[in-house]
């Protein structure tokens, strides 16, 4: 079980511990510290030092540091500060160092709630939110003249047990239920262009103010399109085994409703291609020329576009002209950025110019790749198309939207 | 005192702060208290020390203010170790907010008493951790498993009293609970497997509707469980392989299914849909027990997920390609299909890299040897050399394990010789040693080819294998070895030790083969190596003199079967071959040695325990006790062996757990009708739950009291020495008198005598408010709602399920079964229009779009009656029509169970006298009084220790009217219903006298 969690700025202080069973002195947090100095930020999630066990995780630019004594599933613990870091998210919009400082009685009283005796208590956000009150700036500056905290003044009473995500006397003026589609493309593009590996990665993030128990049903169009999918606790099983359709009495607010997976065994479209060319001319120059352009993107505007090119160590430096958007090279992670924006059909993004190599480096080994960003809106590349929503257990008539969109996930292309 | 006043100065500020922040704990208002308070959780969440604090603090315990009181408790909870005397003064304030009406605040209060690290307290803890595993709210129960833990590493004594609660929760039925009752039983007493029998099935059956970290925990319990209960699923796999191989065709699925145990069965269905679950803690759980203790066949279902976990964060990514390295080693096909997912991205860190290399070179086959090694070689030109120098390695294994691609893979090596990289070049000649020394090609070419690199290359490594390869290959070159010997003499001084003791090997070889030309260069070299520093060479160098020219010896004639034997070629394997033993997704596996607290799986029995003891059975003594106390349910248990396939099944199984399990034990029967053998085991295991947890509360009933006894007789004991103690405090009361005024204060406020802390608040005494209770009778007979005769084929029953209506209270939840014994599917029914009387209301069930042929399917009507008998009348819609129907609830299904004490009762009853009263004689009065109230009315019972009144309580469904109903058994019985509302009573109390007269 989880006896301590340290949480680490990228300076490497501790900046906030808290310990659920005996006190462990944060010395042993220089087990971590000395990893991160040793391999950056490429560190082993599970350290073993002689008495202990630190599992962490970084997210944001901070570190979090679980300690443990004894055997338990690394997963478990990582997932779970995963799961912390989502409700700090949850609560105070972003989970930064100096939003954790500010926050740091709801952030301590949090903990207290999540964690007993170092095994999860609570972890949904629906009863954490009525225990302890978010932060809003009204209620900040409410709590700043009347001097109250976030926890709420009337403990709720209700059922805790039945539906464990929803809390009971929910009440919207604008019964509103929208779900975002969105889909991943992961994809490896060799150096001639072709596909080596794609796949498809899609979430549905729903946003439900709806009033009551609505018990919601969602039905898809072509649900056989779905390789592997998974689900908010809240999905009944049963029904999408047999019926292959979505039935949930849905949490209170933003939730991801399921994860689905479309693999490499079906065909994905690839919506943008890159045309690069870098060529050595002399020992220590090279000419780069990259374009980027639509691919197969079924009619929409790819917009959005991000190239990220991790070159070598051995360049020095890249003089370039863009003819639309910006670039920059950063020296030190070696890393070019060229926000391209709007892929324009008529008028295809170039960008070309001079590289300086260090002296006496071997060529044959610059191979840089680009990362790629984009986002085409009201397309979901899979073609996955929601059918309908059906409210049942309300009288009310609810709002509905789907809204799909295909965004680059790890969608890497070889140089 | 200098002294003193020295660390005084130094400290000054701080103390100032201090005083300031006492002040203000001091002061009336709640707003400075809070401010305080908060400044104080900053300090400890920053880690600096508050505990000179602790005396201010801990008053502030009894604070009405629930924000300061939780602010408090956390304060506590970190410091209560450190000042176990201070910490006893809140203890009171704990026990009675223990007795608190709302469930959070006892949670709250438990959860802080329990965390109070002091020995002292220890007997309260255990009192309070036995009430509460008894109470109502479920979340107060699972507070109590989350307790155990806490008590029993504070008082390892307790022990063989908390392993009886524990037992007691583990047979709790509610979802919140039970995964914390797992906790506490893996944390306390993992080797007590016989508690595990009892509930074995009843936890693979809620095992859906438990949070993530219970399932993790449970699945992880099971699957040791599994491991020492059922046998070994592939057994027969081993013993006639052969065999599977021909009657594959005929009974491929059916034949390790037919020897798999029933319940080890069930463990792998209803694990399964957790493969599902959004927590990739809980996919690894599920992945483990399947990789552990399932059939080697059915493995393969956890592939995807394991895969699908690859796109979450990079330190679950780690953790997953940790454990699929570990099972592509010894499974290869499993992963087969997903093998692009395992390709490199350049972004990825190098743990990750590393391990899909060694996932790509566990996958390789005859088949996808090509596509694996042309990604391969597109990562030897990665930046990363750590990374090339792998992959490098990697293509050495494929090399070795496909045989017809290790000459490409040679030559694919060998042009890696000129690579600029002295890396890239060192480990290429390393891994090309290697597969030399496997391979019978000949390896002429690329000897000469490497002689020639040894001008250039420098790193000691490579050297000295391309040394160790002209040795052992000398004859085949047999021009080049001496001159390459010649030129490492002259360099011999500033070789590395590595290299100096290769080129020895060398010299020894080509002198045993080629005396005349290098006997003299043999000398020079070990003439050097006799002075060198380092006494590795020096005492290799004396032992290799035996063997060059100008010795003699009898070991010289022996020399060339010294150096020339055959070696055995090197095994290329991964890294992660080693821990194959370890428990997969564990930490011990993962880290590669054996975790504190890790206990390796232990291995299936040779001849598995018998099943029987999962059959959950009554004792013969206890029997009788359970039958009497419900008959009606013995009737019923036989009812359901009898007729094993009916609809009702269903649902009794679904009122046989909590209502929020309803799905899961649906889908379970659901299952259980597809395979057929399975059926009557679990069909046993329905029956037989009811009994089996009013078993196990009896018995723990009796034991309780017993712990009670002792318990109380330590507190005693404890409370003298306390006492003691409270003396000293007071005692000198010069050093901190500030400090103990405040606390003579608030033992002020209490009037709790400091010595009557120990003594426990009688806990015999009910509560004085009227809680909601469960059921206590669920009829499980359907009523018809609509005929099939009537309903062109589709038939409808209908039960009152006495539980509450997700959607409003005031609905009693009625739960309807459709059945189709058309041919055709009927699609789409709902309900259509309704006809009600004024002031009810009907909450439609969900849409059931499709009722396959001889199916059936449940739906769930809330209807609020308005308190009346009305029936209401409403139009189910079909595909196949429309039929009005109408359910008349019987008068005792409006009502909601509720408890309170006796005295509460008779003051209520006070209070409804007048109209509000209906007696009536009873002329006959039957003994199983409880039995039949129970039945026909949905009642609480009230403490019915007197012998000749019964008393029950209930509130009505819409109204909340409080109801109550005394039966009076003697020489003249009578039948008293009190009743807010005066029509309901007196409807009431006819139905009654109709129950008890009949």
């Amino acid at each position: 079980m989880i006896h301590s969690l340290f949480i680490i700025n990228s300076q490497g202080d501790v900046f906030l511990e808290k310990h659920w069973r005996s006190i462990i002195s944060r010395s042993v947090c220089d087990y971590y510290l000395e990893a991160q100095r040793a391999n950056g930020n490429d560190i082993n999630p599970v350290i073993a030092t002689p008495h202990h066990y630190l599992i962490s995780i970084q997210r944001g630019g901070v570190s979090y540091v679980a300690v443990c004594m004894e055997e338990i599933p690394p997963l478990f613990v990582i997932e779970f500060l995963h799961r912390i870091v989502d409700t700090f998210q949850d609560y105070f919009s972003d989970c930064t160092e100096s939003i954790i400082k500010e926050n740091y009685v709801v952030v301590y009283e949090l903990l207290d709630e999540m964690l007993d005796n170092g095994f999860p208590l609570a972890t949904e956000s629906n009863i954490l939110k009525e225990l302890i009150k978010p932060p809003n700036i009204l209620r900040t500056i409410a709590n700043t003249v009347t001097g109250k905290t976030n926890v709420s003044d009337i403990l709720p009473t209700g059922q805790l047990s039945n539906i464990p995500w929803r809390r009971s006397g929910v009440k919207y003026t604008n019964n509103e239920a929208y779900f975002d589609v969105i889909e991943e493309v992961d994809a490896i593009i060799d150096k001639s262009g072709a596909t080596v590996f794609a796949e498809i990665q899609g979430y549905i993030d729903c946003c439900i103010k709806l009033s009551g128990m609505p018990d919601l049903t969602l039905s898809f169009i072509n649900p056989r399109l779905f390789d592997d999918v998974s689900f908010h606790p809240c999905v009944r099983y049963k029904r999408w085994e047999a019926e292959k359709l979505l039935s949930f009495i849905p949490p209170d607010g933003n939730f991801r409703l399921i994860s689905y997976h479309i693999g490499s065994q079906s065909v994905v479209a690839i919506p943008i291609y890159v045309r690069h060319n870098l060529s050595i001319k002399t020992g220590e120059q090279a000419r780069l020329d990259l374009t980027v352009g639509p691919k197969q993107t079924l009619g929409r505007t790819v917009e959005g576009v991000k190239l990220e090119v991790l070159m070598p160590k051995c360049i020095l430096n890249c003089v370039l002209t863009a003819n639309q958007g910006k670039y920059n090279f950063d020296p030190v992670s070696k890393i070019l950025h060229w926000d391209v924006g709007r892929i324009d059909v008529t008028k295809l993004p170039n960008i070309r110019g001079s590289v300086s190599i260090a002296s006496g480096s071997n060529t044959a080994e610059i191979n840089p790749s680009i990362n790629v960003h984009f986002t085409i809106s009201q397309l979901a590349v899979s073609g996955l198309k929601v059918n309908r929503l059906d409210m049942y257990g309300e009288k009310y008539k609810p709002f509905k939207g789907v809204k799909y969109i295909t965004k680059a996930g790890r969608f890497q292309i070889r140089m | 005192m200098q002294l003193t006043q020295l660390l005084e100065a130094f400290f000054h500020a701080d103390f100032k702060k201090h005083d300031d922040l006492k002040e203000m704990l001091d002061s009336n208002k709640d707003s400075l208290k809070l401010e305080a308070m908060k400044r104080i959780i900053g300090m400890v969440a920053k880690g600096r020390d508050a505990s000179m604090l602790f005396p201010a603090v801990v008053k502030n315990v009894v604070s009405k203010n629930i924000e300061v009181k939780k602010l408090v408790y956390v304060y506590l909870e970190r410091y209560a170790e450190e000042q176990q005397d201070l910490a006893l003064l809140s203890i009171s304030t704990f026990q009675r907010a223990l007795k608190e009406p709302n469930q959070l605040i006892r949670a709250g209060a438990l959860r802080v008493l329990s965390s109070i690290r002091v020995k002292m307290i220890a007997p309260i803890v255990m009192l309070a951790i036995g009430d509460a595993s008894s109470d109502m709210s479920p979340y107060v129960r699972k507070t109590a498993a989350h307790a155990i833990p806490k008590l029993y590493s504070l008082e390892p004594e307790l022990k063989s009293d908390l392993v009886t609660i524990i037992q007691k929760l583990l047979a709790d039925k509610t979802v919140l609970v039970i995964g914390s009752a797992v906790m506490a039983f893996t944390e306390v007493c993992p080797e007590r497997v016989d508690l595990i029998h009892q509930v074995y099935r009843q936890l693979c059956a809620l095992l859906v509707d438990v949070d993530e970290w219970g399932q993790v925990t449970i699945v992880n319990m099971l699957t040791r469980y599994a491991r020492s209960q059922f046998a070994d699923p592939n057994i027969h796999e081993h013993q006639n392989s052969g065999k599977e191989f021909y009657d594959s065709e005929s009974d491929n699925s059916e034949k390790p299914t037919a020897s798999l145990d029933p319940d080890h069965r069930l463990l792998l269905r209803s694990t399964r849909p957790l493969l599902q679950s959004r927590n990739a803690a809980v996919v690894m759980a599920v992945a483990q027990l399947y990789h552990h203790a399932a059939p080697k066949t059915e493995s393969p279902l956890t592939a995807k997920a394991l895969v699908r976990l690859l796109r979450s964060h990079v330190e679950v990514q780690s953790v997953v390609l940790n454990a699929i390295t570990s099972i592509s080693a010894k499974n290869k096909t499993m992963f087969e299909p997903y093998l692009k997912s395992f390709f490199v991205r350049t972004s990825d860190p190098t743990n990750i890299k590393l391990l899909k290399l060694d996932i790509l070179t566990n996958l390789t086959t005859d088949s996808n040897v090509s596509i694996i090694l042309r990604e391969l070689q597109t990562y030897i030109s990665n930046s990363d050399k750590y990374f090339v120098a792998a992959t490098i390695q990697a293509i050495g294994r494929c090399a070795c394990s496909i045989s017809d691609v290790t000459d490409s893979c040679l030559n694919g090596l060998v042009s890696l010789l000129s690579n600029r990289d002295e890396a890239v070049v060192a480990e290429s000649v390393v891994v090309i040693k290697r597969l030399l020394q496997t391979q019978a090609a000949d390896p002429k070419e690329i000897i000469t080819h490497m002689a020639r690199l040894l001008d250039s290359i420098t790193v000691a490594q490579a050297r000295a294998a391309i040394l160790w390869l002209l040795g052992e290959h000398s004859q085949k070159v047999p021009r080049i070895a001496p001159d390459i010997l010649r030129k490492m003499a002259k360099t011999f001084s500033d070789e590395s030790d590595i290299v100096k003791m290769q080129v020895m090997n060398l010299a020894v070889k080509l002198y045993i083969t080629n005396p005349e030309q290098t006997s003299l260069l043999c000398q020079y070299i070990f003439n050097l190596a006799r002075y060198d520093q380092n006494y590795d060479i020096r005492d290799k160098a004396r032992l290799f003199k035996q063997f060059i020219p100008g010795q003699d010896g009898k070991i010289k004639s022996q020399a060339a079967r010294v150096f020339l034997a055959n070696k055995p070629a090197p095994l290329l394997q991964s890294h992660f071959r080693d821990n194959e033993d370890l428990q997969l997704g564990s930490l011990s596996h993962y880290i590669k040695q054996r975790a504190n607290g890790y206990e390796p799986l232990p291995p299936f029995p040779e001849q598995p325990p018998s099943g029987d003891v999962r059959n959950v059975e009554t004792l013969p003594t206890e029997e009788n006790k359970s039958y009497k106390k419900s008959s009606q349910k013995g009737r019923e248990q036989f009812m359901w062996e009898s007729e094993p396939s009916t609809p009702d099944h269903s649902s009794s199984s679904g009122s046989s757990n909590e209502s929020s399990s309803e799905e899961s034990s649906e889908s379970e029967e659901e299952d259980s009708s597809e395979e057929g053998s399975t059926e009557e085991e679990e069909e046993e295991e329905f029956g037989k739950k009811n009994s089996s947890s009013e078993e196990s509360e009896s018995s723990y009933e009796e034991s309780s009291t017993e712990n009670e006894e002792t318990v109380i007789k330590k507190i005693n004991h404890h409370n003298s020495t306390k006492s003691k103690e409270v003396a000293v405090v007071n005692a000198e009361p010069a050093n901190n008198k500030s400090n103990l005024d405040l606390l003579l204060d608030f033992c002020d406020t209490n009037n709790e005598a400091p010595g009557g802390f120990f003594t426990p608040t009688t806990p015999v005494e009910a509560p004085l408010t009227i809680q909601t209770v469960q059921p206590v009778f669920i009829n499980t007979k359907p009523v018809e709602l609509l005929n099939r005769l009537n309903g062109r084929g589709l038939a409808a029953t209908f039960r009152f399920t006495r539980s509450p209506h997700l959607y409003s209270p005031s609905m009693a939840n009625i739960n309807i079964m459709f059945i189709n014994s058309t041919n055709e599917d009927i699609n789409d029914i709902r309900l259509g229009r309704k006809n009600l009387a004024v002031g009810m209301s009907i909450h439609d069930f969900a849409c059931i779009p499709k009722l396959p042929p001889n199916c059936s399917l449940p739906a769930t009507l809330g209807i609020d009656f308005n308190d009346t008998t009305q029936p209401a009348n409403f139009e189910i819609v079909s595909s196949i029509g429309n039929f009005n129907v109408c359910i008349k609830p019987k008068i005792g299904e409006l009502l909601r169970p509720v408890k309170m004490s006796t005295s509460l009762f008779i003051e209520k009853q006070g209070k409804l006298r007048g109209m509000n009263e209906h007696t009536t004689t009873l002329p006959h009065c039957p003994d199983n009084v409880i039995e039949r109230i129970n039945e026909t009315t949905n009642l609480g019972p009230c403490d019915n220790s007197e012998s000749e009144y019964f008393r029950f309580s209930g509130q009505t469904m819409t109204s909340s009217s409080m109801t109550l109903v005394t039966v009076y058994k003697g020489e003249k019985s009578t039948l008293t219903v009190n009743c807010e509302n005066t029509i309901f009573g007196s409807v009431m109390l006819n139905e009654l006298l109709n129950t008890l007269s009949s």
